[in-house]
C-alpha cells in the first residue's frame, strides 16, 4: 500500500517540478549518495572526512525535496526519524569516547592500528568519521525540513512543492 | 604582505554592512562575509612555498615529506569552523523569518518604530 | 607565483561590494555566492583539498538557504530615508580598524614561511602513532578530538535552538496535518 502512495506521488503532475527536473534527479540522488558514503568512509585516506560526508547526505535529501514534493521526501524519512538518528550519532561518539577512557585517557585510540594505506586501520577513526557523518547529515535535513514547513505559512500559498 | 591587506579588506567590508545597513538580510551577508575572510585567513597564513599537501600517498619519504609539506593545524581547526559557520547562518535565518511574520518589514527602524 | 591570488582577491573585494550596496537582494545573494566561489579556488591553490570539499558544499546549503528567506518575500530593500550618520560613522570606524590592523600586521610572519612548532612533530610522527595517511584527520580525530567534541555539541545546539524558534502557535490558516509535525511536540 506504501509503494503504491510513493509511485502515486511522482507521476502527479502537479507536485513537484517539471518532468525533465524529475527524471534527471532520479538518476542524481543515488549517485550524489553514494559519493557520500565513499567520502565518509575513506576520510582516513584521502581528503574529505566526517564533515564533509555527512553535508553530502543532506545535499542528497534536499534534492529529492525540491524536485518532487515535501511529501515524497517526509514518506522517505520522515521528521521523527531524522531527529532519531540525529541523537543516535551524537551518542555513538561520546560512548566511543568513554569506552577509551578505560584505556587511559577520554578518546584513546584503542582499536588495533592495522596495516597503513588499507581501509581497516588507524583505530577509531572510520567508526568516529561515520558517527559524525550521520549526524552532521540528519541535524541539516531536519532544519531543511522545518524551514520549508514555516515558509509555507508565512506567505500563506497553497502547497506546491 | 599584501595578500593579508586585500583579505583584511573584505573583512572591513563585511563589518561596515553589519553596523551601518537597516536590512536585516543585509546584516546577515555581511556576517558571512566575515565568517569567509576569516577562514581565509587562518589558512593564508599555514602556507608554505611550493609546499605540498599533507597526505601521505604510497611511494613518499618521510624526511622529504616533513620538509615540504604546508601546515596542517591550521586546516584542522578551519574545517571544523566552515560547518559551524552554516549552524549560525540557519539561526538567523529562523529569526529573521520570524521577525518578518511579526512586523511584515525587514527595516530595523521600522521594527523599532513599531515594537510593543 | 604570487600574482594568482591577488588577482582573485580582487575579484572578491568587487563581488563583496556589489553585495552590500545593491538593492535587489537577489543580486545580493549572488555577490555573497561570488565571495565564496573566490575562497574555494584559493584553497585549492593552498594546498588543501579537505577544505576546498567542505567549503563547496556548505556554500550550496547556505546559499539556498538565503534564497528561501528572501526570494519570495521582499525582493527590494527599499529604503525610506537616507541615513547619512550612520554611514559616516561606519565607514571612520573601519577606517580606525584597517590602520590599527596593518600596524599589527609588519610584525608577522611573511606570507610562505609558516612557523610550525607543533606541527613539525605532527607530521614527522603521524603515520606511526595514528595509522592514518591524512594528517588533517589524524589531527582533527585522535590529537583534538575533543575540539570535535565541543563542535558536535554547538551544531546540536543551534539546530535545536532553530527548532524552538520556528515552533507554531495559535495559527489558525492551516491545515490539521501540518500541526504536530515540526519535530519538538507543543
Amino acid at each position: 500500500m506504501k509503494k503504491k502512495k510513493i509511485e502515486e506521488i511522482v507521476h502527479d503532475e502537479n507536485l513537484g517540478m517539471t518532468l525533465i527536473v524529475k527524471t534527471v534527479a532520479r538518476m542524481m540522488i543515488a549517485m550524489i549518495l553514494l559519493f557520500g558514503f565513499y567520502i565518509i568512509i575513506y576520510g582516513h585516506l584521502t581528503p574529505g572526512g566526517g564533515f564533509a560526508g555527512g553535508v553530502i547526505l543532506a545535499i542528497g535529501y534536499t534534492l529529492m525535496m525540491l524536485a518532487f514534493s515535501r511529501k515524497l521526501a517526509l514518506k522517505k524519512l520522515s521528521d521523527f526519524w531524522a531527529s532519531i538518528w540525529d541523537n543516535l550519532g551524537m551518542l555513538a561518539f561520546i560512548v566511543l569516547g568513554f569506552i577509551g577512557l578505560n584505556f587511559g585517557y577520554f578518546m584513546f585510540n584503542f582499536i588495533w592500528h592495522g596495516t597503513p594505506f588499507h581501509l581497516v586501520s588507524a583505530g577509531f577513526i572510520p567508526l568516529a568519521n561515520i558517527a559524525i557523518g550521520v549526524k552532521v547529515g540528519a541535524a541539516l535535513y531536519a532544519i531543511f525540513i522545518g524551514l520549508s514547513i514555516y515558509g509555507r505559512i508565512i506567505t500563506g500559498e497553497e502547497e506546491t512543492k | 604582505m599584501t595578500v593579508y591587506v586585500l583579505d583584511l579588506i573584505i573583512f572591513a567590508i563585511g563589518i561596515y554592512s553589519l553596523i551601518a545597513k537597516r536590512h536585516i538580510i543585509k546584516k546577515i551577508i555581511g556576517m558571512v562575509l566575515i565568517e569567509y575572510s576569516t577562514n581565509l585567513f587562518l589558512i593564508l597564513i599555514g602556507y608554505r612555498h611550493d609546499g605540498i599537501a599533507p597526505i601521505i600517498t604510497q611511494n613518499m619519504e618521510q624526511t622529504q615529506f616533513s620538509q615540504s609539506a604546508v601546515d596542517p593545524l591550521p586546516q584542522a581547526l578551519v574545517l571544523t569552523s566552515i560547518v559551524i559557520g552554516l549552524g549560525t547562518l540557519a539561526l538567523m535565518a529562523a529569526y529573521a523569518m520570524k521577525l518578518y511574520e511579526k512586523y511584515k518589514t525587514f527595516d530595523m527602524c521600522e521594527i523599532k518604530r513599531l515594537k510593543g | 607565483m604570487t600574482t594568482l591570488p591577488i588577482v582573485i582577491l580582487i575579484l572578491m573585494i568587487a563581488g563583496a561590494i556589489v553585495a552590500v550596496e545593491t538593492k535587489n537582494m537577489l543580486s545580493a545573494v549572488i555577490g555573497a555566492g561570488v565571495v565564496g566561489f573566490g575562497v574555494r579556488v584559493l584553497f585549492l591553490f593552498l594546498r588543501a583539498p579537505d577544505i576546498a570539499i567542505t567549503q563547496v558544499i556548505v556554500e550550496v546549503l547556505s546559499l539556498i538557504i538565503l534564497i528561501r528567506v528572501t526570494a519570495k518575500v521582499d525582493n527590494e530593500a527599499i529604503e525610506k530615508r537616507i541615513d547619512n550618520f550612520a554611514n559616516i560613522t561606519g565607514l571612520i570606524f573601519v577606517g580606525i580598524f584597517v590602520a590599527f590592523c596593518i600596524w599589527a600586521f609588519v610584525d608577522m610572519t611573511p606570507f610562505g614561511n609558516p612557523l610550525m612548532r607543533i606541527s613539525q612533530h605532527y607530521l614527522s610522527a603521524g603515520l606511526k602513532e595514528t595509522g592514518a595517511a591524512n594528517i588533517v584527520a589524524a589531527v582533527i580525530l585522535d590529537y583534538r578530538a575533543y575540539d570535535t567534541l565541543g563542535e558536535a555539541v554547538v551544531i546540536f545546539t543551534s539546530i535545536l535552538g532553530a527548532f524552538v524558534i520556528l515552533r507554531k502557535r495559535g495559527k489558525k490558516k492551516i491545515e490539521e496535518e501540518d500541526v504536530e509535525k515540526i519535530g519538538i511536540p507543543e
